[in-house]
C-alpha cells in the first residue's frame, strides 16, 4: 500500500475542493486534491448552461468554463491531484488524519494529513425518498442523471417528459430537453411556490410554455416496461383532492426533488451531522467535530450558487491553513436559527474576526426584515425586498457589533 | 401593461412595463438600471444565451466510444445573448457541427451565427486522450 | 432440435435448485426462463429469509421441506457465492394476549425439532434486540433463522448448474407442448422448440397456465401482493435480528429485516393483486408497512426510505403442491410455493429429484460434478490490504463505480460476463444502483461498461429486457 503525506488533503475536486486547495496553496501548505472522477470540476462539467460566476468573475459563464478557470489555476500552481481515486475511509491515527483511498493505477493509498477539507458535494433525492407509489418501469431518472446522459454522453433518455419537483436542475433540464427535441409536458411541484430560482422559471419554463403545477403531488407512476404516464393530484388546504386527480401521458419522469449533502464518509468517520442541513456540525471556522477536518460547499449545506460555494470553500481552506499553523478560535458564541430561519451556517460566531453567514428562509415574503439579536437585543436589522426558501441569504457580522457579548451569550438570526 | 420578472441577477425583480401619457415605455419594480434595460430588451428584442453541445470527434475522425474516457459531446455557447426567435434555427445549425479533439475553450465553432454578430464558442477545453 | 432428459420451466429459486440438483447426474437438463435473466419473478422480491421452522406444523409438506432446507444453507453458502448469515429470528408480542400464540409457536417449533428455540421475557427480548419497542411483553427466539440475498442465491445456483452442464435458455416463454412417443415437444413463443423426456413445472405465478399447456391438472394460482420499503444502511433503526410480529391466519405479518448487505427491509403486506403483472405499490399499503413496522421498531423513519417495491406470492391452497402429475406423463408440478419457499427450495430440489426417479428417470452420479463456483471478490468486503492486492491483479477493482454500495468496475464486468446484461441484472448481481442514490451517479457508467463489454448499442440497453429501454435517442 502506497503511503503519502501532505499538510492538507482536500476530498473532492469540484468547485469547493478546488477553491479550498488554492487557498491552502496560497498560504504555503502542501495540498492534495483527491477526486473520484477522471477530471476536476465535479458536477459543473455537466452543467453546460450559463449563469455561473456573476459574483466570482462578474460575468456569466457556463459550468465547464467556471470549473476550468479554477482548474487552470490548480495546474499552473502545480497543486497535486489524484484523479479516479475514491476515498474509502478517514481515520485518526497517531495524532494525524489518515485517508484511505483507492485508484486503478495506484491501488490502495494511505495519505497522512494534518488537516482535511471535505468537499464531496451532494446527491439528488430519489423517487424512494419522496415515496411515489406505482410501478417500477424504465424511464424514471434523477434530473442530474438525465443531464449527464444528454450533455456529456450524448444520449436522450426520453421524448415525452414530466418533471417532478421544481428544483433548479429540473428547470434547467426542462429547457435542455426542449432544446434537444423532446416535449416537456409539465413540471409538478408539491409546494405552493417554486423550489428553483426565478430566472430559471422564466427562461426554462415560461419561454417554452411548459406548465408548472404548484401544490400538486404525483400520486402514481404507470407503465410496465417503460413509463406510460403519471397521476397528479391537486393539494388544497393541505389535503389531497383525489376526485380532481388527472393523468399525464409520458415516457419519462425526471426527478428534481432536492439535494442532500453526501456525508457517508463523514458519518463513518464519526463526524457529527446536524438534521437541518444533513451536513456536518461546524464551528466558526467551518471545522467539524473531528478536529482538523473542515467542510465546505454542498457537502456542508446545499447552496444555490456556485459563487457562494467558492466563497465558503476559500474560508474553509484559509481556516484549515490557520489550523495547521496553530490557530484556534478563542471566543466563540453559539448562533441560533431564529423565527423563519431554517438554519444558519456556520453555527458559531468568532468574536475575533469578521464572520460570513449563510441562511435559508423558511418562508416566502416580500418586505422582510432580517434581524441579528444578541441575547434578545437587536444588534442589526436589514430590510430584504423579497425572501424565499430557494434563495440563500448571506450576512456579514463584525466583532464590534457584538461587543456587548458575554461568555454565555447567544446570537440569534431571525426573519420577520 | 405587462409583468416581467427580471432575470439579470438572482434578485428577480418583478417588473411592470407600462406606457405613460406620452406613449413612452415606463418600467417600475426594478431595483437597478439593468432592470429597465432588461424590460426594454424583453419587450422589443428578446434574447437568450444559447448553450448546447456539438459532437466530439477523436483526432482520427472517429466518435469516442465506450472504451474512451472522453466525452461524446463538446459544450458550446453563444458569446452573448442571441435573438430568441432564431434559437431553433441556431440549434439546427449546431446539430450539424462536429468538433475535433483536442479543443481549447473559446474556439469559435460558428462565426456570426445566422447573420448576427454572435459567435458560438467551445465552452470546455478537452484533451484528445 | 435440442433434446433433453429434463426440461425445467421457470428459473426462479425452485427451478434453480432443481437444476443444480439434477446437474449432479449424467443428464441433459434445460432450464427454461421466459425473462431475459433468471430470478426476475417472485424470487427477486421477497423477504430473503431462512425461516426458523416454527411457523408451520411438521405434518405439512412445507414445514418438512422448510426444516430440511434450512439445514442445507451452510453447505450451500460454502459452495456457492451468495451472502448468508444466521442472525436469528425474533417473534415479538406487544400485548399480553399475544403470548398465548407465542407459546403455541414455541411448542410447534419444539415439536418440529428446531434447535435452540427459546421463549423470551421482555428483558430477554430487549437484550437480544435493543431497537425493539420497549413495550414488548415477550416473545420467541429462533437463533438458527437467517438472512440472504435471494437473487444472488438464484444466480449462484444457476451458475453452478451451468458449470455442471445445465443449459439455460432465457427468453424462452413456453407456449405449448405435445406428448410425442416418450418425450414432450415444447414450443416457445419465439417459435423455438425443444424436446424433453421429463418436464418440471416450476413456473411460479404461471404454474397454472403451464400445467394447462401440458394437459395436466387444472388449478389456479392467485397472485397475492407483498409491498416492501428498503431503508438506507445508515438508518438508526437497524436491528441485528429479523423481527416478526405474532402471525395471523393469512400471513406472517410485517417484518423488520436487517438485510445481509446492511440495509433494512420492512414488509411485506398481503393484499390481492389485480393480475400477475401487477407489481405496483400503493400509498395505502406502504403507509401500513411503515405504521406496522414502527410498532415493533419505533425508530424507523420515513426519511430513511430509499426505495419501495412489490412482489407477488404464487398462492394455491395452504400447502406446497409438489407432485407427479396424475394426468400428464412424466410431468412434475412444483406449484403454490409461497413462504417459506426460499428456505425450502434446496429441499425442494432433492424432493423433485426423487419424484423424477420414481417416475422412471435414471440417475447416475457424475464423477466430475463440481459443487463450487468461483467467488467474485467484492470491493466492499475487502480490507485495505486485500483491496490493494485485488487492484494489483485487476486495476478495475480500483475503479469504484457505485459509491453508495462500493461496487468496483471489476464486479460489474464479472456480472456482465456471467450473463447479466441488463441494468437490473447487474444491480442484483453487484448491488450497484441499489444504494441510497438509486443509480443517480452510476447508471451512465454502467451503460458505458455494458456497451464496451457486450458491443451493444445505446438503444439495446434495457432495465430488465423486453421493452424496458433506458435511452430513447442519441444527439
Amino acid at each position: 500500500m502506497k503511503e503519502l503525506s501532505f499538510d492538507a488533503v482536500v476530498i473532492g475536486g469540484g468547485a469547493a475542493g478546488m477553491a479550498a486547495a488554492l487557498e491552502l496553496d496560497t498560504r504555503g501548505h502542501s495540498v492534495l486534491i483527491v477526486e473520484r472522477e477522471a477530471t476536476l470540476g465535479g458536477i459543473l462539467m455537466q452543467c453546460i448552461h450559463n449563469g455561473f460566476g456573476l459574483i466570482e468573475f462578474n460575468e456569466e459563464l457556463t459550468g465547464p468554463e467556471f470549473a476550468q478557470r479554477f482548474e487552470e489555476d490548480i495546474r499552473n500552481r502545480n497543486i497535486q491531484t489524484s484523479l479516479r481515486t475514491t476515498v474509502l475511509d478517514i481515520r485518526e491515527e497517531g495524532g494525524l488524519k489518515a485517508i484511505y483511498c483507492v485508484s486503478p493505477s495506484q491501488g490502495m493509498m494511505r495519505i497522512e494529513a494534518r488537516a482535511i477539507v471535505l468537499a464531496m458535494g451532494c446527491r439528488e433525492r430519489t423517487r424512494g425518498n419522496i415515496r411515489i407509489p406505482g410501478t417500477r418501469p424504465a424511464g424514471i431518472y434523477t434530473a442530474g442523471l438525465a443531464q449527464r446522459l444528454i450533455n456529456i454522453e450524448g444520449f436522450i433518455p426520453g421524448k415525452d417528459v414530466v418533471i417532478i419537483g421544481s428544483g433548479d436542475i429540473g428547470l434547467i433540464m426542462a429547457r435542455r430537453m426542449s432544446w434537444s427535441g423532446c416535449k416537456v409536458h409539465a413540471v409538478i411541484e408539491i409546494l405552493p411556490y417554486p423550489s428553483g430560482l426565478t430566472r430559471n422559471i422564466v427562461q426554462c419554463l415560461d419561454d417554452f410554455g411548459i406548465p408548472l403545477y404548484l401544490s400538486h403531488l404525483v400520486t402514481n407512476i404507470y407503465g410496465k416496461d417503460r413509463v406510460e404516464g403519471i397521476e397528479v393530484t391537486p393539494i388544497e388546504s393541505g389535503a389531497l383532492m383525489h376526485e380532481k386527480a388527472f393523468r399525464i401521458a409520458c415516457d419519462t419522469v425526471l426527478l428534481s426533488v432536492g439535494l442532500v449533502p453526501e456525508n457517508e464518509l463523514s458519518r463513518n468517520a464519526g463526524i457529527e451531522l446536524q438534521p437541518a442541513t444533513n451536513g456536518p456540525w461546524v464551528d466558526s471556522t467551518l471545522m467539524t467535530t473531528m478536529p482538523g477536518v473542515f467542510a465546505c460547499g454542498n457537502v456542508l449545506h446545499v447552496h444555490d450558487l456556485v459563487d457562494y460555494v467558492v466563497e465558503e470553500a476559500r474560508r474553509a481552506g484559509a481556516n484549515a491553513a490557520a489550523w495547521i499553523s496553530g490557530y484556534r478560535p478563542e471566543r466563540e458564541l453559539r448562533v441560533k436559527a431564529g423565527p423563519n430561519i431554517r438554519y444558519v451556517m456556520p453555527m458559531r460566531i468568532n468574536l475575533e474576526r469578521e464572520n460570513r453567514f449563510y441562511m435559508r428562509s423558511l418562508i416566502v415574503k416580500n418586505d422582510a426584515r432580517l434581524e441579528v439579536r444578541l441575547d434578545g437585543a437587536v444588534v442589526r436589522s436589514r430590510r430584504l425586498a423579497h425572501v424565499q426558501p430557494s434563495e440563500m441569504l448571506s450576512l456579514m457580522l463584525v466583532p464590534e457589533e457584538l461587543s456587548a457579548a458575554g461568555r454565555d451569550s447567544t446570537v440569534e438570526i431571525a426573519l420577520l | 401593461m405587462r409583468e416581467l420578472i427580471c432575470i439579470t441577477c438572482p434578485l428577480g425583480c418583478r417588473l411592470v412595463v407600462d406606457t405613460d401619457e406620452h406613449g413612452e415605455m415606463k418600467v417600475t419594480g426594478n431595483r437597478c438600471v439593468r432592470g429597465e434595460q432588461y424590460a426594454r430588451e424583453e419587450m422589443f428584442n428578446p434574447k437568450r444565451v444559447v448553450t448546447f453541445t456539438c459532437a466530439a470527434l477523436l483526432p482520427d475522425g472517429s466518435v469516442p466510444g465506450p472504451r474512451s474516457d472522453l466525452p461524446r459531446r463538446v459544450p458550446v455557447r453563444s458569446t452573448v445573448a442571441f435573438p430568441k426567435e432564431k434559437i431553433p434555427e441556431l440549434l439546427d445549425a449546431l446539430r450539424g457541427i462536429t468538433v475535433r479533439l483536442p479543443v481549447v475553450r473559446g474556439t469559435v465553432v460558428l462565426r456570426q451565427a445566422l447573420g448576427t454578430e454572435v459567435d458560438v464558442i467551445v465552452a470546455r477545453s478537452i484533451a484528445s486522450k | 432440435m435440442d433434446q433433453f432428459d429434463v426440461a425445467i420451466i421457470g428459473a426462479g429459486v425452485c427451478g434453480a435448485n432443481i437444476a443444480r440438483k439434477l446437474s449432479q447426474y449424467e443428464l441433459d437438463v434445460a432450464l427454461l426462463e421466459k425473462e431475459v435473466d433468471v430470478s426476475l419473478g417472485t424470487s427477486k422480491a421477497n423477504s430473503g429469509i431462512v425461516h426458523g421452522g416454527f411457523h408451520d406444523h411438521i405434518r405439512t409438506l412445507k414445514a418438512r421441506l422448510e426444516l430440511r432446507g434450512a439445514l442445507m444453507f451452510d453447505r450451500l453458502h460454502e459452495e456457492l457465492d451468495f451472502p448468508f448469515e444466521r442472525c436469528g429470528i425474533l417473534v415479538a408480542a406487544l400485548h399480553e394476549d399475544e403470548m398465548k400464540a407465542i407459546e403455541q409457536l414455541y411448542l410447534q417449533g419444539v415439536e418440529n425439532g428446531v434447535i435452540g428455540i427459546e421463549m423470551c421475557s421482555r428483558e430477554r427480548m430487549l437484550e437480544l434486540e435493543p431497537t425493539l419497542n420497549p413495550d414488548v411483553v415477550g416473545g420467541l427466539y429462533a437463533p438458527s433463522g437467517g438472512i440472504l440475498e435471494p437473487y444472488r442465491f438464484v444466480f449462484s445456483l444457476v451458475e453452478s448448474a451451468r458449470n455442471n452442464g445445465v443449459h439455460l435458455k432465457t427468453e424462452f416463454e413456453v407456449e405449448s407442448a405435445t406428448r410425442e412417443a416418450d418425450f414432450w415437444r415444447i414450443r416457445a413463443k419465439s417459435g423455438q422448440e425443444i424436446r424433453a423426456r421429463y418436464v418440471v413445472n416450476s413456473a411460479g405465478l404461471l404454474a397454472d397456465s403451464i400445467s394447462a399447456a401440458f394437459g395436466a391438472e387444472r388449478f389456479t394460482i392467485v397472485p397475492r401482493k407483498g409491498e416492501y420499503y428498503l431503508l438506507d444502511r445508515s438508518a438508526k433503526a437497524k436491528p441485528s435480528r429479523v423481527i416478526f410480529p405474532v402471525p395471523t391466519e393469512v400471513s406472517k405479518g410485517i417484518l423488520v429485516i436487517p438485510t445481509v448487505e446492511g440495509t433494512v427491509l420492512i414488509g411485506p403486506t398481503a393484499s390481492p393483486a389485480q393480475n400477475k403483472e401487477d407489481f405496483a405499490t400503493t400509498r395505502e399499503q406502504l403507509e401500513h408497512v411503515l405504521h406496522t413496522a414502527r410498532m415493533m421498531v419505533p425508530s424507523i423513519s420515513e426519511n430513511d426510505v430509499i426505495t419501495s417495491f412489490a412482489g407477488l406470492r404464487a398462492v394455491y391452497g395452504s400447502d406446497f403442491y409438489i407432485a407427479l402429475s396424475e394426468k400428464a406423463q412424466a410431468f412434475v408440478q412444483v406449484a403454490g410455493i409461497q413462504s417459506p419457499g426460499l428456505t425450502a427450495s434446496p429441499a425442494i430440489g432433492e424432493y423433485v429429484k426423487d419424484l423424477l426417479k420414481k417416475a422412471g428417470l435414471r440417475l447416475v452420479e457424475k464423477s466430475t460434478w463440481d459443487p463450487y463456483v468461483h467467488k467474485v471478490p467484492r470491493a466492499r468486503d475487502a480490507d485495505p490490504f486485500a483491496l490493494d492486492a485485488l487492484v494489483a491483479q485487476d486495476p478495475a477493482y480500483g475503479d469504484i463505480v457505485c459509491r453508495c454500495e462500493r461496487v468496483s468496475e471489476a464486479e460489474i464486468v464479472a456480472a456482465i460476463r456471467a450473463g447479466h446484461t441488463t441494468l437490473d441484472g447487474i444491480k442484483y448481481y453487484t448491488r450497484a444502483q441499489m444504494g441510497r442514490c438509486q443509480g443517480g451517479f452510476c447508471t451512465y457508467k454502467i451503460i458505458r461498461i455494458l456497451m464496451r463489454e457486450t458491443g451493444m448499442s445505446f438503444d439495446q440497453i434495457t432495465k430488465r429486457g423486453g421493452g424496458s429501454f433506458i435511452l430513447k435517442g442519441s444527439l
